[in-house]
């Protein structure tokens, strides 16, 4: 299956916007996912909250979101333009930002179980023989959870390669700068006869999802067999 | 000389605990299970507050609630070696023991292997340990980071009897030969006579006795518990 220039084109979108909103996303994403699985404090269920309602708000309500928060004359945004000179509406960018807030949940889901089920002894035990907190982060805390962070890239890439909702309101339909898969596809069934390229582009993004779940659960068995010895 | 006076508000009891305690040879606190043993441990090591009082070692103060002095358990310098070993387990042998190691004790890593007899275990896994081995070298690790004070909680209660007289052996050669203060938490009668020199029994979070261990042996309270 030979990939024309169109195909191209949105699936190096994709894959670029997907992988900027992961990398850009996923220190973040661990840090909140530690704070939930170990601090105690006031508010913790509202916070929790809050991270999680991109997983249950309208993908468009959350594009709306984010036009007036982070759109060029939006309350953030504003400020991002005038005083730092970057804009993210209507450019690849803001597609990164869009998949990264939709993907968010996800991925802070997945690490903050794998952080609860490490044992949090082994973290006290580190802290007696002299450790401080940045250190047991860094060097217990964050290679056992390797497992969460690795399924949480995933699902969090996976979603992000499915974007559409969050993505076309904030940043539209552009050809080449915002057009990934998704966008890709619902434009080609607007025009007729594009259902056969529609079905192309759709088994592309297949194939991605089922690359990304065998590379994931390669990496999970060989840090089960390191762990067994 | 480890003074010790605190209290804490445990679940149906207080635990309340005062008493000073010699920073030589081995020291058991004596109790069944659920008595606020371990808890008393933890609020020594320095992973639990407690309450009120304080805690000071070889008199410096490592918790006063009173006086809000609290060093953290990273600062206390003092090791533990829990039940179960808890090694790390992405850690090979030689990774866990360097884990807490003091500079100063970088040439004494070959001593430690030796007396421990774990050298042939370096490169393994915890996973690939049998209980003994694992409890040798999480008392290897916990002796790399140079602990002016030893607590060790329940370390043989999971080992079957032939390791369990192994292991008593290296306990008894640390305290003696290398000279580490050793506070053993047990609820067994045997480990303590075996080990110990003085015995703190406590009861319900309450301190009943402390005494040399032949007395507290002969203890009625003891005879009846048995």
């Amino acid at each position: 299956m030979i990939l024309n220039d169109y195909e191209w084109q949105a699936l190096y979108l994709s894959l670029k916007i997907a992988g900027a909103a992961i990398v850009f996303s996923l220190p973040l994403a661990i840090l909140t996912a530690w704070v939930l699985a170990r601090c105690r404090f006031v508010g913790k269920s509202l916070f929790d909250s809050i991270i999680h309602l991109p997983l249950v708000l309208p993908p468009v309500a959350l594009g709306y979101l984010l036009l007036v928060t982070m759109g060029k004359h939006g309350v953030i945004g504003q400020w991002l333009y005038h005083y730092l000179g970057i804009n993210i509406s209507f450019n690849w960018k803001g597609a990164a930002l869009a998949s990264a807030v939709v993907a968010f949940p996800l991925v802070v889901r997945s690490i903050r179980l794998a952080i609860e089920s490490i044992d949090i002894r082994l973290e006290n035990v580190a802290r007696t023989l002299g450790a401080n907190q940045l250190r047991v982060f860094f060097t217990i805390t964050l290679p056992l959870s390797l497992p969460g962070i690795l399924m949480g890239i995933v699902l969090g890439f996976a979603r992000c390669l499915g974007e559409f909702g969050a993505t076309i309101t904030f940043v539209s339909n552009i050809p080449g700068e915002t057009r990934t898969i998704p966008l890709a596809m619902y434009t080609l069934l607007q025009v007729p006869n594009g259902e056969q390229s529609a079905m192309r582009l759709c088994i592309i993004s297949i194939i991605l999802a089922l690359l990304a779940l065998i590379a994931s659960e390669q990496l999970n068995r060989w840090h089960k067999r390191k762990l067994a010895g | 000389m480890l003074d010790i006076n605190i209290e804490k508000k445990l679940s149906g009891f207080t635990l309340s605990f005062k008493q000073s305690v010699e920073c030589q040879g081995i020291t058991a606190i004596l109790g069944v299970s659920g008595s606020g043993k371990s808890t008393l441990l933890n609020i020594i090591n320095g992973l639990i507050k407690p309450d009120s009082g304080s805690i000071q070692l070889n008199g410096k103060t490592l918790v006063n609630i009173e006086q809000k002095q609290y060093i953290t358990a990273q600062q206390r310098n003092i090791a533990t070696v829990f039940q179960d070993a808890l090694l790390f387990p992405h850690f090979n042998v030689l990774k866990n023991l360097r884990y807490g190691m003091k500079s100063i004790m970088e040439h004494r890593i070959d001593e430690i292997v030796d007396v421990l007899n774990i050298r042939r275990l370096l490169n393994r896994y915890p996973a690939m340990l049998s209980g003994g081995e694992k409890q040798r070298v999480a008392i290897g690790r916990a002796l790399l980071s140079n602990p002016q004070l030893l607590l060790m909680d329940e370390p043989l209660s999971a080992l079957d009897m032939p390791r369990k007289k192994e292991l008593i052996r290296y306990i008894q050669f640390l305290a003696i030969e290398m000279k580490i203060p050793i506070l053993y938490i047990s609820h067994n009668i045997n480990e303590v006579k075996a080990l110990a020199q003085h015995v703190a029994i406590i009861d319900q979070g309450q301190l009943y006795r402390f005494d040399v261990t032949q007395k507290i042996l002969e203890d009625d309270f003891l005879k009846g518990w048995i």
